[in-house]
């Protein structure tokens, strides 16, 4: 064994060892074209839906009339955390239904290395989804997300983060609890979709219900977003906040995920999983 | 004396209530093959898990090239690796990507001519393209066999190795881990319920019931400490806790 080997096989974080996590999860991707279809299809499908929501709003209500995209922008964005999670966590089922994770972890890899590998996998599923339904969105509604310019990199980058957290916690808990708690994969966000202000502002929710929505990044995200198609400004401050909760999301949910594993080890359950 | 490869100490490992390994210890010499033998819920797996860090145990301490497990598994890893029937690879990718994956884990170079060696070698060259989750049973243990000796393991933990294979591809694969054994100077720690197995591959056996250690020997010695005439009656002695025979033909003492 040459010693630049050992070094590498040794090293807290291997980025090969990530990348030959990240290959194993597109070899599977690339194999299936429905999956990739899959990816496109329901952000697709919300992001017409939307669309002529709007055009039928657009000739009733002023404040939509005023700024056509703001519905369209928001089901595409709320996709990208949507997807982000769903990427994490489903990516993570995987190893679980093919009952490979007590393979994976007789190997060298270490399970921080694992959850970079989803989160890769987990950017790259969230492209493929969400650019697919924004290039649509361009002929059909005459609508390009694009347009947003550099403010759209700060609101995808925070949503995927705040996606990556929220699935790695969901992928702690289906560790732990087994493949019967795997719904949760596809309902959890869901239960921050009202709280987000996602299709309105914050400010109609009721003040308590307000105090909830401030410890959302989501919520800093899609106020900003409406700051900048509404009022044409970009909102430094809500970008701060979402930034620094992110920063405390993604360790919670790193964290969370380390700690499960370890209840895992303890407990047994990397030798139980399976279909 | 050269080290033990394998050293297990008071190792205790409880499930709730459940007790799946009960204060056992034992050494595993370099370059031996050993056998852990019991009946079903034994604490073999167990024992195995947690030699591979998969499970964490209560008590004890298990060191592995000398390094304490707990502490240390990642130093430990890349040096022994572990085939099972009872876990998988991932059933829709091919073998050749599957084993291309562990190549990497393992921080092997070269990969393409590797896997094409090891594939020559294990007969399985031309299963490569295919998916793995459409192999037999006989053709998934050659390719998990594959897998397991990726990375050239100094220890090679082995759940029962010929488990649901037909009589053909379990003495194809006894006469490959012989073969790796005698090449690397390989140690070979494995759980397996077939008899005949142990007597031809082993030099040293442990036999566990209830989670406790409750004998150990050689095939030779553990026949002629029972009287019997092969290890299958040994093992049922142990697991029906039948009496052992004294010196003279006697019955001497429950085996405890």
């Amino acid at each position: 064994m040459s010693d630049s080997v050992t070094a590498q096989r040794m090293s807290v974080l291997s980025l090969r060892r990530v990348a030959a996590m990240a290959l194993r999860y597109l070899y599977l991707l690339r194999q299936s074209w429905p999956r990739i279809l899959e990816l496109m299809y329901w952000p697709t499908v919300q992001m017409v839906l939307w669309g002529f929501i709007t055009v039928f709003l657009a000739g009733k209500t002023p404040w939509v009339a005023q700024a056509p995209g703001i519905f369209l922008s928001a089901v595409l964005l709320w996709d990208v955390l949507f997807r982000s999670q769903l990427g994490v966590s489903l990516v993570f089922m995987e190893e679980m239904w093919s009952r490979n994770l007590s393979q994976l972890f007789v190997s060298p890899l270490r399970p921080v290395e694992l959850v970079f590998a989803l989160l890769t996998i987990s950017l790259v599923r969230t492209l493929i989804g969400v650019c697919g339904a924004a290039l649509i969105a361009i002929p059909i509604f005459d609508y390009s997300i694009f347009d947003l310019g550099l403010p759209l990199i700060a609101f995808f980058t925070n949503l995927i983060v705040m996606g990556w957290a929220v699935g790695l916690v969901v992928s702690g808990i289906i560790l732990r609890y087994g493949l019967g708690a795997e719904s949760i994969a596809w309902f959890a966000i869901f239960a921050l979709l009202p709280l987000s202000g996602v299709y309105y502002p914050i400010s109609v929710l009721p003040g308590w219900v307000q105090s909830i929505s401030f410890f959302l990044p989501a919520s800093h995200v899609f106020e900003g977003m409406r700051a900048v198609i509404i009022d044409g400004a970009f909102r430094v401050d809500l970008l701060i906040n979402a930034v620094v909760l992110n920063a405390l999301y993604l360790a919670a949910g790193l964290a969370t995920f380390l700690y499960f594993f370890k209840v895992a080890r303890r407990g047994g359950q990397l030798l139980q999983v399976g279909e | 004396m050269p080290r033990p490869d394998i050293q297990v100490e008071h190792l205790d490992k409880r499930f709730g209530d459940v007790v799946a390994v009960d204060d056992i210890s034992f050494t595993v010499a370099r370059g031996s093959t050993t056998a852990l033998l019991g009946g079903n819920g034994a604490g073999k797996t167990t024992t195995l898990a947690i030699l591979l860090g998969l499970l964490l145990p209560t008590s004890g301490r298990v060191t592995i090239f000398g390094e304490d497990i707990l502490r240390h598994r990642y130093r430990v890893l890349p040096r022994m690796n572990f085939s099972s029937p009872y876990v998988d690879l991932p059933k829709r990718l091919s073998v050749r990507e599957n084993l291309t994956v562990y190549a990497h884990l393992y921080g092997l170079v070269r990969t393409r001519d590797l896997l094409d060696r090891l594939a020559a070698d294990l007969g399985i060259a031309d299963l490569m393209k295919r998916s793995y989750g459409k192999l037999s049973a006989g053709q998934k243990t050659r390719v998990a066999l594959a897998k397991a000796l990726l990375n050239d393991p100094e220890l090679l933990l082995l759940d029962e190795p010929t488990a649901s294979l037909d009589p053909d591809t379990a003495d194809y694969v006894r006469s490959y881990l012989e073969a790796y054994r005698t090449r690397t100077g390989a140690t070979i720690l494995l759980a397996s319920h077939n008899m005949s197995e142990v007597e031809r591959l082993c030099d040293d056996v442990l036999m566990l019931r209830a989670g406790k250690l409750v004998d150990r020997g050689t095939p030779e010695a553990l026949l002629t400490r029972y009287g019997r005439k092969n290890m299958e009656e040994v093992f049922i002695d142990i697991a029906r806790e039948r009496l052992l025979l004294s010196p003279d033909g006697e019955d001497r003492n429950v085996v405890q």
